[in-house]
């Protein structure tokens, strides 16, 4: 194993933190605001779920309040005014991954939802039996079982690409394992247990040069990173509300427009027909084809405003005050002996997944919690990434744009308590 | 804090550092293998009986300091003892995790050490840890010889 050199993560001193008002942002999450365990909470849990801004919570009562109804169906002023921002949603979730058009982007539940949508129609479709699909270790288990279920059921092989002790995907790997048999490829843009960003441009340009569509896999990229489809050049891009700071129960898959065209449904239902008699039903053009029923309009809604929230933020500002947060809590937790951080990628997102010497994580997550501080503490639904490490579990601690050093401080501290009872 | 004292008491630090009747056995009467998907908690354990008592027991797996430790004196307490005693024990162990504080309180004299897990009853997420040796010794004495699992 191989860990980072102190001399590449050098603690800032503190009269050099960048400039970010994060008592600013904090102001607007209410859910910061409380005390656990008669502490003040300290959310470092953000990978798994992100706390919501006030914004989005009222656009969601919002819409239950004033102007709900069901979307593309009434001719009544309501369902109109539904329609409108519904659709509005559904522009700003365009814009904010760059896609060229509206129609790419489906309103689903959520990240899982998407990989299996494309999984289920486009993968039935083009994989057949002998083809492979291809994978990495890294991924959470939402971007394997999908696909293993596809594989089982076509006779097709699952093929993973290997990851190193840094846990970064071995790219030439990855490209020799791209064969004359691959149909799709898909992939974590970062990584949930190690908090590795890959190098998705350049995987995407190696599969389509061996002429294989890509599935990107946007969860734990899109509250970090900026996002651009069309210049990433993947084929599929899915991601989840409920991490990007709006509600739970939906997310959207990006996919291109000639691919979506010649893809059959996912679900039968209403809003996904263009006409239905017993004999034989046409289906809408897609996003619509691929929205059966009721959509979660006032969640759409509420994941539009907390995209707005974002949007007006300087998300270079957010991102440089994260990785602040990422390099003043690796130094800290590499100071502290028996800790192991595990995950060691040159380019990382804001988590850290660590070990202290043979002490169960639930262990660690229990006395974590004691102190008002809320990690995650398990395999990450990422099993395969804790075998390659030869790993039960990890305490995982993520951070978002409102956490503080103050907070890293305290999970240091949490550490050194652990330490101590377990001594 | 006191309640984290009170889970992580000595007597738990302890087996979880140096768990008694750790180990395979190739002669085993009755095989089970138990696991916690949640946690990634895995035990396997392995009875030897003579009749109807339990004669020798060991456990090998991972897991949390309260799964290993529930495991190692679980081992140390039934040894010697009939299925319908271990029954008994297993009955007033769940009420002592679970059950009305004030009925778990009294019930359960012959619990001994194994009051020390007392402190989870507090730690409502951590019941199954303490409670997946007990799943499984229950379904290696019904001779079922599979997995059980806590989810």
């Amino acid at each position: 194993m191989t860990t980072l050199e102190s001399s590449k993560h050098p603690r800032p001193a503190a009269d050099e933190r960048p400039p970010f008002d994060v008592e600013r942002i904090r102001a607007d999450f209410p859910a910061l605001h409380q005390t656990v365990h008669g502490k003040p909470l300290a959310y470092l849990d953000n990978a798994a779920s992100a706390q919501k801004p006030q914004a989005a919570l009222d656009a969601e009562t919002e819409c239950y309040r004033r102007f709900y109804s069901n979307v593309h169906r009434g001719v009544h002023y309501l369902s109109e005014k539904a329609t409108d921002a519904y659709e509005e949603a559904r522009r700003k979730v365009q814009r904010f991954v760059n896609a060229a058009r509206e129609e790419e982007m489906v309103f689903l539940r959520g990240t899982t939802e998407g990989i299996n949508l494309v999984a289920s129609t486009y993968g039935r479709q083009h994989v057949g039996a002998g083809d492979e699909v291809l994978i990495t270790t890294m991924e959470h288990h939402s971007n394997i079982v999908p696909w293993q279920l596809l594989c089982e059921e076509r006779g097709a092989r699952l093929v993973v690409a290997p990851i190193n002790d840094r846990g970064e995907v071995d790219v030439e790997e990855y490209e020799r394992l791209l064969s004359e048999r691959t149909r799709i490829t898909a992939f974590t843009h970062v990584s949930n247990a190690l908090g590795t960003i890959n190098p998705v441009a350049e995987m995407i340009r190696l599969a389509h040069a061996k002429g294989v569509p890509v599935l990107v896999d946007g969860a734990q990229a899109v509250p970090h990173l900026d996002v651009d489809v069309q210049e990433l050049g993947c084929d599929f891009y899915a991601f989840s509300s409920h991490k990007l700071f709006g509600p739970t129960g939906v997310g959207a898959l990006y996919g291109r427009l000639d691919l979506l065209a010649t893809m059959p449904p996912y679900q039968g239902g209403g809003e996904m027909i263009r006409s239905v008699t017993f004999e034989k039903t046409e289906f809408s053009p897609p996003p619509n084809r691929f929205e059966a029923g009721t959509p979660n309009i006032a969640g759409a809604i509420g994941m539009g405003a907390a995209i707005d929230y974002l949007q007006a933020l300087d998300m270079s500002a957010v991102a440089a005050h994260e990785h602040d947060l990422l390099d003043y809590a690796t130094a800290a937790l590499e100071a502290i002996p028996e800790v192991r951080i595990i995950g060691t990628a040159e380019t990382k997102a804001s988590v850290i997944s660590f070990v202290i010497g043979d002490i169960h994580a639930h262990d660690v997550g229990t006395i974590l919690d004691r102190e008002g501080v809320a990690v995650r503490a398990g395999h990450h639904c990422a099993q395969p990434v804790m075998d390659r490490f030869g790993l039960p579990a990890t305490t995982r601690a993520s951070f978002a744009l409102y956490n503080t050093r103050e907070e890293v401080d305290r999970l240091i501290a949490g550490v050194e308590r652990v330490r101590e009872l377990f001594g | 804090m006191s309640e984290l004292m009170d889970l992580y008491q000595e007597v738990i630090l302890d087996h979880n550092k140096k768990p008694r009747n750790r180990g395979t056995m190739d002669d085993a009467d009755h095989e089970a293998k138990g696991d916690n998907p949640l946690c990634g908690d895995q035990l396997t354990l392995f009875v030897k009986m003579d009749g109807d008592r339990v004669t020798e027991i060991r456990f090998e797996g991972r897991g949390c300091a309260i799964s290993v430790a529930s495991a190692s004196l679980m081992t140390e307490t039934i040894t010697g003892k009939s299925q319908a005693e271990i029954g008994t024990l297993y009955e007033s162990f769940h009420e002592l995790l679970t059950g009305d504080p004030s009925v778990a309180a009294e019930a359960g004299e012959e619990l001994g050490k194994l009051r020390v897990f007392e402190g989870v009853r507090e730690f409502p997420v951590r019941v199954k840890c303490a409670t997946l040796a007990w799943h499984t010794l229950m379904a290696a004495l019904e001779g079922k010889d599979a997995s059980v699992t806590t989810e």
